[in-house]
């Protein structure tokens, strides 16, 4: 810029936090005290370049020095020995690696203590040292650049629309459809393909979410002892046990359907009402043992959280997730929350044993709603 | 000219390069390239940096973890689980927390990163509606950060899943109901994306993949591409004294915001690196393995999940059945109805802007929030709805520690869901309404200073003094939205205007109406008063560069 000169600035005052930055545009030659007289210092506003002058980019010098030395020097030290932390932590993470073990808990938290505290300085040394760097050894300067609109000049915008048009006549793309048409045609299946390939990603699903694995005289085992169960040990009232379809206590994909949760009432607390779905009974009193003993899926109606928390005396089955609630005592109805659909009841029967056994698979779809429930 | 010179090596392959690449010419302008300094724009670089720190941290992590849902049996460093059946991928997770070193920092670190970076896409995108940023040029870098925001929101779910314990299973198993609840093509989706029925074996190996090339090789070409369009269109600016719709003010990017930008990055990753010493975040060896028949009360997604959560909660059991099928509306309306209100409205919102107001010129110069009352009340209606959404996500917690009953909160938020937004809508935008009046006072009258005077009658007066010009420069930043013709209105020879025309053109004039609301400014000094202005700014020490009371206009 042929408009520089070095002019020596009187310092400015410090800013104080809080309080407005001094205006001005540019360069500056006050604050950078060795600046370009383009700036014309800060906060003289009455001399502030006009926007003609501005270039597309700033093309004129950076000030070379701070303005005040003496804080320089300072800075310069507290950068240095930031610096230096930051490397005598990098050493430390290092010597923490190979020093110290891990394999146990207690010794995992030393060295993630060690690690993760010399990590720490390191990265806060070289990020205030940068910061110190940046705000108090490069003299502060502002610069500014000139916008221009993004639209291309009318010559161009005309220029690319005949090329367009050109090429489409000269490549007789437009004039012969059939070649057109064709290559759209040909191209049809090949943009189906990806989809077709992604069909081996599972099975269809079928009818599978609407059975389980319960199906006559399969007996309840104890979720997580795997022990069968007679009425008889199951006797204390206000009891709730989860129980997996025997044979299948381990199997992931079966008891994520066939869980169940067994709930123990006292003696007529139970009032399950008979009840039809499409000419299919879905509960009756029928299906409990002793008229205390019931089986619900656990899995929940409204998106299949096992419902896992029982609150004895008002007798409420509650999922955790969402907070459905459902009513042991009355057909698992739903009381509060999200859940549209009762807990499906798992038909029990006493063997010739005396353990508890399902009587058939649940004659709903357990779990969460889907299309083709119905 | 310059005191330093260029070390051979460098100018050599500078010139290397230059031969080849033509890049002294560009590197010259991006050296150059002016950075505005307005604390806000750093929110957007914390999402920057705290992807660069996922990508290295979850390079890391990759190394040691084992995507398979194989079961074995645990025998390990973490006592308590001994014997106890698991998949490999979280066996492998927990060997990644108590048997490599540094394992559970940099898992820790990931995590905390993961959190930090949605928050700081959140901020991010707040700070570009508030301040109309998303205005003509930038609609399409708006367009991608809400692509990245959902990116973003697949990526954490997929990520938080990958070890296969309870909470993020009970997670998966909520994902997996409600892919179920889509009408027609549901369980299809379902038994294809989890290779079966639920939980299956495939899906920890096919959300690996999706989570740590798929969706960060998007993030990563979108990243670039909303970085190049920024640096290609400029910065916008905050209003201030010499800023104008032609200019750009600040600091060249080399070295200053080199230098900045590198000290961000530190601090950012020394604020993550401390999350992870000292906040535990996600212990899964205390969720336990997953198993569908199990769950945890107070089980709460990562806090950007937490609105679909809350929906889930605070919806109504609503369930419709017809000709043998279920359309499940207590699972449907909270899946799909939140997101597609703020990501649909956030889409639409820079189109919907522009018809409103009819117009069609670029910004560079962003708008203070209270100079756009109907966009700054809009957004704020949209967080409180979040909000709404979110709090209802903890609402067992919070029944909890308020000792308020879970069944009134989830009352209290079914209504605040509705109430809460509409009143935010009113009171923003007169606050917006009185914020630009008060500025319009102190542009005519100046600011109250606090100094009582009293004059020699006995009358007590306070001084006003008038406003710096910076200040000046930003409280004068407001511009009149015009005004489109109204609807029904004609023009001499008695056309209906078109924009006018039909229930749409009805609407139009409604919206533009609301849009071009302001306050009138007052008269300035020719209203009786001018005498104590002048009593006031003669008697006071003006600062210098503060222009006197009578230039104020």
């Amino acid at each position: 810029m042929s408009d520089m000169e070095e002019t020596e600035g009187p310092v400015p005052p410090r800013r104080v936090i809080g309080t407005p930055p001094p205006g001005g545009l540019l360069g500056d030659g006050s604050r950078a005290g060795n600046g370009h007289a383009r700036g014309d210092g800060r906060g003289d506003v009455g001399r502030r370049s006009d926007e003609s002058d501005e270039a597309e980019h700033f093309e004129g010098k950076l000030p070379t020095d701070p303005p005040d030395m003496a804080r320089a020097k300072r800075a310069e030290r507290v950068v240095a020995l930031s610096f230096i932390i930051a490397f005598l932590a990098g050493c430390g993470f290092i010597a923490a690696y190979v020093g110290l073990e891990v394999h146990s808990v207690d010794a995992t938290l030393r060295s993630n203590l060690a690690l993760g505290i010399s990590l720490s300085v390191v990265l806060l040394g070289l990020g205030f040292g940068a910061l110190i760097w940046v705000r108090n050894l490069m003299p502060d300067v502002e610069t500014v650049e000139e916008r221009h609109a993004p639209r291309s000049d009318d010559k161009d915008r005309q220029a690319f629309q005949e090329y367009f048009e050109e090429g489409a006549v000269t490549s007789q793309f437009t004039k012969r459809p059939l070649v057109r048409r064709t290559l759209m045609l040909a191209t049809l299946p090949l943009a189906a393909a990806p989809v077709v390939l992604l069909r081996d990603l599972g099975p269809l699903p079928g009818t599978s979410l609407r059975h389980t694995v319960w199906s006559p005289g399969r007996r309840l085992l104890v979720y997580g002892t795997n022990q069968p169960l007679t009425p008889a040990e199951f006797s204390v009232p206000g009891s709730m046990i989860t129980i997996a379809p025997e044979g299948y206590q381990d199997n992931q994909d079966e008891m994520a359907k066939a869980a169940v949760i067994l709930i123990k009432l006292r003696p007529g607390e139970l009032h399950i009402p008979t009840t039809y779905n499409g000419g299919t009974l879905v509960s009756t009193m029928n299906w409990t043992v002793d008229n205390t003993i019931v089986a619900y899926s656990k899995i929940c109606t409204h998106v299949g959280c096992p419902v896992a928390l029982y609150e004895q005396t008002t007798h409420h089955i509650l999922c955790p997730c969402h907070q459905s609630t459902f009513d042991a005592a009355n057909g698992a109805n739903v009381i509060f929350g999200p859940a549209a659909r009762p807990l499906p009841q798992l038909p029990l029967a006493v063997n010739s044993d005396g353990y508890l056994v399902a009587k058939s698979d649940f004659t709903q779809p357990v779990g969460p709603s889907f299309w083709e429930r119905g | 000219m310059s005191e330093v010179e260029t070390p051979k090596a460098l100018t050599g392959i500078a010139g290397w390069t230059d031969d080849r690449f033509h890049a002294a010419r560009g590197m010259r302008v991006l050296m150059r390239k002016v950075f505005p300094d307005h604390w806000s724009f750093l929110l957007g670089e914390i999402a920057l940096w705290s992807f660069v720190i996922l990508l290295l941290t979850g390079t890391f992590l990759s190394l040691f973890f084992v995507p398979s849902m194989n079961e074995v049996v645990y025998h390990g460093t973490y006592t308590k689980l001994n014997g106890v059946r698991m998949s490999e991928a979280f066996q492998s997770t927990l060997r990644i927390s108590f048997d490599v070193r540094g394992g559970l920092l940099l898992r820790q670190i990931h995590h905390w990163a993961a959190d930090l970076f949605m928050v700081a896409i959140t901020a991010h995108m707040l700070r570009i509606f508030f301040t109309g940023a998303y205005r003509k040029p930038r609609e399409v870098n708006w367009l991608i950060g809400i692509v990245l925001f959902s990116l973003g929101l697949i990526e954490g779910l997929f990520g938080y899943s990958l070890p296969d314990d309870q909470l993020s299973g009970a997670g998966l198993r909520i994902f997996e109901g409600v892919l179920q609840g889509i009408p027609i093509i549901g369980t299809y989706a379902a038994y294809f994306l989890f290779g079966g029925p639920f939980p299956g074996h495939d899906i920890v190996p096919r959300m690996y993949i999706i989570h740590v090339l798929l969706i960060p090789g998007l993030i990563l070409a979108l990243v670039t591409a909303h970085l190049f369009i920024m640096v290609h269109q400029k910065h916008t600016q905050m209003p201030g004294l010499g800023k104008t719709e032609k200019n750009v003010a600040g600091q060249p990017f080399y070295p200053y915001f080199l230098a900045k930008g590198t000290a961000w990055f530190f601090f950012i990753f020394a604020a993550l690196a401390l999350l992870a010493t000292f906040a535990q975040i996600n212990p899964i060896w205390l969720y336990g393995p997953y198993s569908p028949v199990a769950i945890s009360s107070a089980s709460q997604p990562d806090w950007y999940m937490g609105i679909l959560e809350g929906a889930l909660r605070m919806m109504p059991a609503w369930e419709i059945n017809f000709l043998g099928h279920t359309l499940t509306l207590s699972v449907l309306i909270p899946f799909a109805l939140p997101l597609t209100i703020i990501l649909g409205g956030a889409t639409f919102w820079p189109w919907f802007e522009r018809w409103a107001t009819g117009d069609q010129s670029y910004h560079h110069l962003n708008d203070r929030p209270r100079n756009a009352p109907i966009r700054t009340a809009t957004g704020v209606a949209a967080v409180t709805f979040y909000g709404v959404l979110w709090a209802e996500g903890a609402n067992d917690v919070l029944a909890d520690k308020l000792s308020i009953p879970l069944y009134t909160i989830t009352w209290i938020s079914r209504v605040l869901i509705f109430v809460g937004p509409a009143f935010a809508f009113y009171a923003t935008r007169r606050i917006c309404l009185g914020l630009q009046r008060k500025a319009a006072e102190e542009l005519s009258h100046g600011f109250e200073s606090g100094i009582i005077r009293q004059l020699p009658h006995g009358e007590f007066l306070e001084m006003h003094r008038p406003l710096s010009v910076e200040a000046r420069a930003v409280a004068a930043a407001k511009k009149p939205v015009p005004a489109l013709p109204r609807a029904g209105s004609e023009d001499v020879n008695g056309i209906p205007a078109p924009a006018g025309r039909g229930a749409l053109g009805w609407l139009r004039a409604r919206a533009n109406s609301a849009f071009t609301e302001t306050v009138e400014a007052p008269n300035g000094h020719a209203n009786g008063h001018g005498e104590e202005h002048a009593a006031v700014g003669a008697g006071s020490d003006d600062a210098a560069g503060e222009l006197p009371p009578g230039e104020s206009h």
